[in-house]
């Protein structure tokens, strides 16, 4: 039930692009065809679930006996997650090259994808109510927390890649070509995530 | 003169967020009021400065296979430091913005200087260039975070503008924050087609 709670929350609630504004740069960049958007929408699950997995064990494990915490976590967490990327790209290309087409260009963007850092400090820093208590995050609610906000990007971008796809065929004002009109798109599509709020 | 142009083409001409759309995460999430869109602006200022600073002066020391991680420690530090100062002396401001504090380290104008500027160019070129593009990208979210606090609260850095009964909530909300922006970039589109 707590799992389906947050998994809920994060996914709709609480989208990460929508309501919590991180990683806009690959939502605006990867969505123009749908194709792309679910390529990035996989990477994005796989690295974001890894990422907060490893950081969580090395915060507790690492980074809290040794008193480094308050101040070493940002630069730990940005490099970890870069050497991880890189990691996952050369195991993905000799195991199995056909995931690696698929995922492998977008890979490389996930590094500055924000919504990677910002979801690995985001589980070790915050303090989250569910059930009526205030605790700090255990890792399979980590876990599961990295999951529900990677399920968000992707649905967020796919849903956003299918709107702009049609887009594309209408002819807007000259000014509003490209970024713009995509912009206020997202911010309608915002409005209409916002009738989530308080389901949870 | 060329320094001169080194500073200025990063306030309007090429402008991080209203021209080339970098940085679009803390413009859109920090611009609820104007205060707090200045002060992220500020410290992204700061660490652009720095960074442009230190790899300036360490570009010939840096292997070039691992500059990309080394660029990313120098800014993490850089970040680390803003980070600790704010909470020291501005911890409101500092809760406010909150993630997107330690979240400048990801933000694409620092290494997008950091690679295709002060790697390249001698020290004080490379601090003129983050201080212009820092103030552009401080001004792009000073100009959002004005026009959301007054539709959104009638007010400007907290000077009441409007009564209270014209503010539309759902500028200071997320979805005000796309169109707002949205709005801004193809005013700046619209100048920009005109004038050539």
């Amino acid at each position: 039930m707590k799992y389906l709670i947050i998994i809920l929350s994060t996914i709709l609630v609480n989208n990460v692009i929508f309501s919590q504004f991180l990683g806009i740069c690959p939502f605006l960049g990867t969505s123009k065809k749908t194709s792309t958007a679910l390529g990035m929408g996989a990477a994005v699950i796989f690295v974001l679930t890894l990422a907060t997995l490893v950081t969580w064990l090395v915060n507790q494990y690492l980074l809290i006996p040794l008193g480094l915490d308050k101040f070493m976590q940002t630069i730990a967490f940005i490099l970890i997650i870069a050497a991880l990327v890189q990691m996952v790209e050369i195991i993905l290309k000799k195991i199995s090259p056909s995931l690696y087409t698929a995922l492998g260009v977008f890979l490389p963007l996930i590094t500055t994808n924000c919504a990677v850092l910002g979801v690995s400090l985001t589980v070790v820093t915050k303090e989250f109510n569910y059930g009526g208590v205030a605790h700090m995050l255990s890792l399979g609610e980590s876990v599961v927390y990295a999951v529900g906000i990677a399920l968000g990007f992707a649905l967020a971008l796919v849903i956003f890649a299918g709107i702009r796809e049609h887009i594309d065929l209408m002819e807007p004002p000259k000014g509003m070509k490209g970024t713009p009109i995509a912009l206020i798109t997202a911010g309608i599509l915002a409005l209409a995530f916002m009738g989530f709020t308080g389901i949870v | 003169m060329s320094n001169l142009k080194t500073f200025t083409k990063g306030l309007i001409k090429e402008n991080p967020i209203l021209v080339l759309l970098l940085g679009c995460c803390p413009t859109l999430a920090t611009t609820t009021s104007a205060i707090n869109g200045m002060s992220m602006g500020l410290a992204t200022t700061f660490v652009l400065i720095m960074s442009n600073l230190v790899i300036s002066l360490l570009k010939n020391f840096i292997p070039d296979k691992v500059r990309i991680p080394c660029f990313i420690v120098v800014i993490a530090s850089f970040v680390t430091i803003v980070q600790l100062v704010m909470q020291a002396y501005v911890p409101d401001i500092y809760e406010t913005l909150g993630l997107f504090i330690p979240l400048i380290v990801v933000n694409c104008i620092v290494l997008g200087r950091a690679e295709a500027f002060a790697s390249k160019n001698p020290v004080w070129p490379s601090i003129l260039d983050g201080a212009g593009m820092g103030l552009g990208f401080t001004l792009a979210l000073t100009v959002l975070g004005c026009i959301r606090e007054l539709l959104g609260s009638g007010s400007i850095f907290g000077l009441r503008l409007l009564p209270e009964t014209a503010n539309i909530l759902v500028f200071i909300l997320p979805p005000g924050a796309f169109i707002c922006l949205g709005f801004l970039i193809a005013i700046v589109n619209q100048f920009k087609k005109e004038s050539h």
